[in-house]
């Protein structure tokens, strides 16, 4: 033991610390995996020590040796012991190297729990500080649900310090236990009031952070926002804000409307590029989501595009870049507006920087027009060719393809010019999308049947230079355009006009190098073109001609066999077995061509990627459920098809085995028939019109090509697509011409070309006619194809799980886990330390107090109601809503008191209970310091069920003393009674599920049922508890009202303007009217109140007259029609009961009477 | 959110590594390498915000970086950011260490890298902005390692006295002695201490 111990001394003072180390890795250039090896060899020996300082030095080192890249996750354990060293020095160290190797694998990371919980709620801030930042790298969904509660109260922490650090790692908790949301959300929002302005900006950063993944979820804190934009000064609260204003706007374009004129004021007066940036973004988002219903705003986008060609003008690269960025956004909806700075974005392209250049070519993808297809992609061939870097220029290539290609190549005028677009594009070394080009080649050529001559003509001559292009074939991507190339002059080959030398260019030796893939494909497609040389030679009686190219087969056939690509060899096998019984058949002169090229008869339609997922099951089939019982494993193991396909189809055919009824196998004949007429995959040979889509004509409806004779039909070597810019100059310009002189008539007749091309075009587009007569064949989709497009989704997003209703009362299961004994332990036993620390508190509380109580003068107006209930003893000096008038009286009351208590037997803790309430979502009223708890709570209804209210309750503890044992009771009137559990009498209270700590507040909910809401009620309440301090405990009481106004029946519910007007329009409903006098306060700001108090939503709103909407739980409709005169207001309401209407209507005099 | 902060200097040596994600330290350092590959060959007068979507698996995430001298500071974030508003964050957090280590240079974060993430902490945690005002960060750095000073620090104790006697193997020690060096060899030992 001794020994040890001198051991362990010694090693302190020999072992290196952090900067030894790093210089000893510095002075080992040559062999630093050994040095370090050797390191990690002397840290496992310090681990190994009891001293905690040795360890904690050891765990420091490792952290740097994780940064280099060495895995340390094998001395977690050792970790979590430096982690619960008592001195914060190692703690720190302890920490820090958790949260860089800890995570959900790590298996001792449960051992933590504890010990976190334990910093977290220890006296030094800085101890909480370390552990909650650990903590938001490593936690995990077990530590989150064990800890939501105590971070949740760390939210409330006196420091602001902690308070911000707690408000952050909230949103780490929600992410790995979604539970926790809701309870603690209450909390959170309170936070974005918080007077610390750090701790205010953590509460936006985290709500942004939760809107932006489910912004619906929180469209009811847009007037909170809209406030803290006004009044905000930070720029980082403010950019959030307004990004979050962003993300919120789609959903709801009022709050767009209500935005734009403040972020413009922002626009005009911020120097700051950041907010100037974020306001440009957030009024593109405004205006996107106006762009259907208001035309009125293009000042707003002019003032964004003129706004943002300075960015893109600034020497400033980075402000270059974000004004693409945003230029890109304006594009979508606008896209007048930016193509008209297209010379600006082309030079762009040109600019030293390729993040720039790759915006630019986001940007050029959008300005395209038919029009300027042609310029923009020869530009961009320009660049293609200059282009440094294979990356760049892949991007490029896709550009190309893309812009081409989008929208069903709606801007593609002239497909011969976009053939040779393709063929250019192959001359590309080295790019990873040979693959992409190839797909193009096929789609264009399978669905412009007018192109496929020209086609053809163009993959011919690349299968004749197939050498150029597959010289390096294994780095090389480009060779997949052969794979194209094949298919389309085997598939395609009657058009082939010298399909000898095609052949022969495909059984050229060389091709056995190209990938196996591609070479499977030459296989089979050089049979098609044999069959259709063959068909030619035996027409044209060449017998000779027939059996040579039959031996040139023969001959050449055998290298394919040799392949070591199975799909190869299986299919150059099987088609030189065909060939040499043809042969057989030539030397006995029997005409073979016919049979042979009905080997490949048939046409192949498109068939769209989703076609297949879209194929509705037919009713009654179960494709899970079992046909047979499954057989043995053994068995089952070799049988297993290999494809999906081929065990459906097996699946189908046993299924039908059994049945072998006539009748029922005519039936199924139909049904099969059916079927396949509806399969995609089923190739028919003529198909039928219906099935496409009702635009484009079916197949024999396509006009014979007419081929504009102005374009070559054959451009000699490879194709350049310059020749096709002039040329297309010159037809534009002839057309133009000819147009001139009979406008009309052509006119009529594009009407009907155009149809498939959807809106966006100006006039002058629509006016260039196409140099084909293209018909883009459609891809098919089967019939009666479910629309839904839901696969797009993916269920693995971790931010899924948030999309939670924030607005729905909290139930009483949705309570944050606690872990009572440990709670109770701390904060039960009154030791000396406890309440020195809670007194030190005190002070910022009172701030805090004084700080909401000027928040609530100013947000009197703004705010939702807040009732004041009086207390048992006063309530003759009842007033429902004049709030100013009860500050006055509750200060007065609680100055009563303490004159009247300091006499009795508490000293410091007086017994003042003051009630209140008001809405959860506001800060709790300011309450007399003396005060030992405080309720307050908002009624909500639901529309779900008819005859309950929730009121959610939210106590809070102002004393010092432990408050346990809560019990809330209600003296229940006939037409409203507190649901109470089963078995319980109409005189029990409920049990509060919670105790409070000092300090601390928590919320609860009660369900309410009613008969009759026409009719607004107040309920007499009681609050028993027992008080525990140091002195004992004591058994208290706190008497309370609860006052269920008309409006908290209503619920907020938006209208539309014709469903209004039938609604006025039916006559059964009830009238009445109100007139107020002497308002002051703007219309705007009054029709706010009333929605926000009272729960209505405004339909319609013209001048100073509006239309208001709400409807009752149960159902009532209540329609207002608000006009303002010069100082009054008279609202005319209507609604299905006349006792609650004019209820309503008092209690909307009452509120306007305040203004 | 911001993804990842990488400090590098000009031949791609890390300087200060925070994911905020769980990445195996493979890929960490895959991503390093890549990321200084990509920022290298970008010179300084060319924007500093890089798209780098297959880097860290998402097309969400964007590079913002700022070149000082011989350190590249890399912050990795996805579009809840403001993208100017994380470059002035990186200016923040420089000044900070600039002023945390009175004129900070590399060798500054080559030896102090713990120091080095505690001021960060300071500034993001879990990937998210803290705080912003370099007077609020210095503050709290301060108090901290005035608690550490309180304490005795890291190396507190009589250490590092002799560096080059070492790696004294316990289990050899009675091994190499005889019984009677016992006794000269305990009370040397302990005249370290």
């Amino acid at each position: 033991m001794a020994l040890k111990m001198v051991k362990g001394s010694i090693d302190r003072m020999f072992d290196k610390n952090l900067q030894d180390l790093v210089r000893g890795i510095r002075n080992h250039k040559e062999d630093e995996a050994k040095y370090i090896s050797q390191c990690i060899d002397e840290i496992k020996q310090e681990l190994k020590q009891d001293n905690i300082a040795v360890k904690a030095n050891a765990v420091c080192k490792l952290t740097y040796l994780q940064m280099l890249g060495y895995d340390i996750s094998w001395a977690a354990f050792n970790i979590i012991e430096v982690m619960s060293a008592s001195k914060f020095t190692f703690k720190r160290i302890g920490y820090l190297a958790a949260s860089q190797c800890f995570h959900e694998g790590t298996d001792v990371i449960m051992l933590t729990t504890n010990q976190i919980r334990k910093d977290l709620s220890s006296p030094n801030q800085y101890d909480t500080g370390v552990a909650l930042t650990g903590l938001s790298c490593f936690v995990t969904p077990d530590l989150a649900r064990d800890l939501a509660n105590d971070i949740m109260t760390l939210m409330s922490h006196t420091k602001p310090y902690i308070r911000k650090k707690a408000v952050l790692i909230m949103y780490k908790v929600f992410l790995k236990y979604p539970e926790s949301l809701r309870p603690a959300f209450p909390r959170l929002k309170e936070k974005l009031e918080d007077p610390d302005p750090g701790v205010q900006s953590a509460a936006v950063n985290v709500i942004c952070e939760l809107a932006r993944r489910n912004p619906k979820n929180y469209l009811s804190l847009a007037p909170l926002f809209f406030k803290l934009m006004t009044s905000s000064t930070n720029n980082w609260v403010l950019i959030k804000i307004i990004k979050l204003f962003g993300a919120l706007t789609p959903l709801e374009p009022r709050l767009g409307k209500k935005l734009i004129e403040p972020l413009t004021n922002l626009i005009h007066s911020t120097s700051a590029m950041s907010l100037l940036y974020e306001c440009v973004n957030t009024v593109i988002a405004v205006l996107i989501s106006l762009s259907s219903g208001m035309p009125n705003h293009s000042a707003s986008i002019q003032l964004c595009v003129q706004k943002l060609r300075i960015l893109i003008e600034d020497s400033d690269q980075n402000l270059k870049y974000l004004g693409l960025l945003a230029m890109s956004k304006i594009l979508k909806t606008h896209p007048k507006s930016v193509q008209s700075h297209k010379d600006l974005i082309l030079q762009c392209l040109d600019d030293k920087d390729e993040s720039i250049r790759l915006r630019a070519l986001d940007l050029l993808y959008g300005m395209v027009s038919k029009k300027n297809l042609m310029e923009i992609v020869k530009k961009l061939m320009i660049h293609v060719d200059k282009a440094e870097g294979t990356t760049y220029r892949d991007e490029l290539l896709t550009k190309i393809i893309d812009i081409c290609s989008q929208s069903n190549y709606q801007y593609i005028t002239n497909f011969e010019w976009y053939i040779s677009i393709l063929v250019e594009l192959t001359r590309l070394e080295g790019t990873r999308h040979g693959h992409l080009i190839a797909a193009q080649m096929l789609d264009v050529a399978i669905r412009v049947k007018a192109i496929r001559k020209f086609a053809v003509s163009q993959m011919a001559m690349l299968l004749d230079n197939a050498h150029l292009i597959a010289s390096n074939t294994q780095r090389n991507g480009i060779c997949e355009v052969l794979y194209a190339a094949a298919w389309i002059c085997g598939e395609f080959s009657e058009h082939l006009e010298e399909a000898n030398q095609t052949l022969e260019a495909m059984l050229r030796p060389k091709v056995t190098t190209l990938p196996g893939h591609i070479q499977a494909v030459y296989v089979q497609n050089m049979v098609k073109l044999y069959a259709s040389i063959l068909q030619q030679k035996e027409r044209s009686g060449e017998k000779e001609g027939a059996q040579e190219i039959t031996q040139l087969m023969i001959e050449r056939l055998p290298q394919f066999v040799q392949s070591a690509d199975l799909e190869v060899q299986e299919r150059a096998s099987c088609i030189l077995q065909l060939i040499k019984y043809i042969q057989k058949l030539q030397i006995k002169e029997v005409p073979v061509a016919e049979e042979v090229i009905a080997l490949f008869a048939g046409e192949l339609n498109p068939v769209a990627p989703k076609a297949q997922k879209k194929v509705p099951v037919p009713e009654g089939l179960d494709l899970d459920a079992w046909i047979n019982e499954p057989p043995s494993d053994s068995e089952s193991e070799d049988e297993k098809p290999k494809t999906i396909f081929h065990d459906e189809e097996q699946r189908h055919s046993r299924h039908r085995q059994p049945e072998i009824d006539e009748e029922e196998l005519a039936r199924r004949r139909e049904a099969r028939k059916q079927e396949q007429a509806n399969n995609p995959f089923y190739i028919k040979s003529s198909p039928s019109p219906q099935k496409r889509y009702q635009d484009t004509p079916g197949v024999e409806h396509i006009p014979v090509v007419q081929i504009d004779l102005s374009v070559p039909l054959k451009v000699p070597g490879m194709p350049m697509s310059d020749q096709y810019v002039k040329l297309e100059e010159e037809r534009r310009h002839k057309q133009k011409l000819e147009k001139d002189k009979k406008k009309k008539k052509q006119k009529k007749e594009k009407r009907g070309k155009h149809h498939r091309h959807n809106s966006l075009h100006t006039e002058s587009e629509e006016d260039i006619a196409p140099a084909h007569h293209v018909d883009i064949i459609t891809e098919e989709m089967p019939e009666n194809a479910l629309p839904s497009d839901e696969d797009d989704k993916d269920p693995n997003d971790p931010y899924k799980a948030l999309d939670i209703d924030l607005d729905k009362p909290l139930a009483d299961s949705e309570k944050l886990p606690v872990q009572r004994h440990r709670n109770v332990e701390t904060l039960k036993s009154p030791d000396s330390e406890a309440p020195l620390v809670e007194k030190k508190s005190k002070k910022p509380k009172k701030k805090e107090k004084k700080h909401k109580e000027k928040e609530r003068e100013k947000g009197k107006k703004k705010e939702k109601e807040k009732k004041v209930v009086e207390e048992e003893e006063e309530k003759k000096k009842s007033s429902k809503h004049k709030k100013k008038k009860h500050k006055k009286e509750k200060d007065e009351k609680s100055k009563d008191k303490k004159k009247s208590k300091k006499k009795s037997h508490h000293s410091e803790e007086e017994t003042t209970e003051s009630v209140q309430n008001g809405t959860l979502d506001d800060e709790p009223l300011p309450v007399s310091s003396s005060a030992l708890a405080a309720l307050t709570y908002d009624i909500q209804g639901n529309l779900q069920n008819d005859s309950q209210v929730t009121v959610s309750v939210i106590f809070e503890n102002k004393s010092t003393s432990f408050l346990k044992s809560m019990e809330l009771n209600v003296l229940d009137s006939l037409n409203t009674k507190m649901l109470r559990p089963e078995g319980s009498s109409v005189h029990d209270g409920i049990p509060v599920p919670f105790q409070l700590p000092p300090g601390i507040s928590n919320e609860a909910q009660f369900v309410f049922t009613l008969q009759s809401i026409v009719m607004a009620q107040k309920l007499k309440g009681t609050l028993s508890f027992i008080v525990k301090n140091d002195e004992g405990s004591t058994h208290e009481k706190l008497d309370f009202k609860l006052h269920f106004s008309c409006a908290s029946y209503l619920i907020t519910t938006p209208c539309y303007s014709d469903a209004f007007a039938k609604l006025l329009e039916s006559g059964d409903l009830h009238m009445s009217s109100i007139k107020v006098d002497g308002i002051s306060i703007s219309f705007q700001h009054l029709l706010a109140k009333i929605c926000f108090h009272h729960h209505f939503s405004v339909v319609e709103r013209v001048d100073s007259c509006a239309s208001m909407y709400s409807r009752s739980i149960q159902g009532h409709h209540v329609c207002l029609l608000v006009k303002k005169g010069e100082n009054s207001v008279s609202i005319d309401g209507k609604c299905n009961d006349s006792t609650l209407l004019s209820n309503l209507l008092d209690e909307m005099k009452e509120t306007l009477s305040k203004c | 959110m911001i993804n990842a902060i990488l400090v590098f200097n000009n031949h791609g040596k890390p300087r200060l590594v925070r994911f905020y994600q769980h990445l195996a330290e493979e890929v960490q350092q895959q991503i390093i390498r890549e990321t200084f590959h990509l920022v290298l060959k970008r010179d300084d007068h060319i924007c500093n915000f890089l798209e780098c979507g297959s880097l860290f698996g998402g097309s969400d995430y964007k590079l913002i970086y700022r070149h000082y001298a011989t350190l590249y500071f890399v912050f990795c974030v996805d579009s809840s950011e403001s993208e100017l508003g994380i470059l002035d964050l990186i200016q923040v957090f420089v000044e900070t260490l600039d002023k945390c280590f009175e004129n900070v240079c590399e060798l500054d974060l080559i030896f102090h890298m713990d120091k080095v993430h505690h001021i960060l902490q300071e500034v993001v945690i879990g990937g998210m902005v803290l705080e912003t005002n370099m007077n609020e960060i210095v503050a709290q750095v301060e108090a901290q390692s005035k608690l550490e000073k309180a304490e005795g620090g890291l190396s507190a104790a009589p250490s590092r006295a002799v560096s080059a006697v070492k790696n004294i193997n316990l289990p050899e020690i009675p091994r190499n002695i005889n019984i009677g060096d016992i006794n000269i060899k305990v009370p040397n030992l302990s005249q370290f201490m």
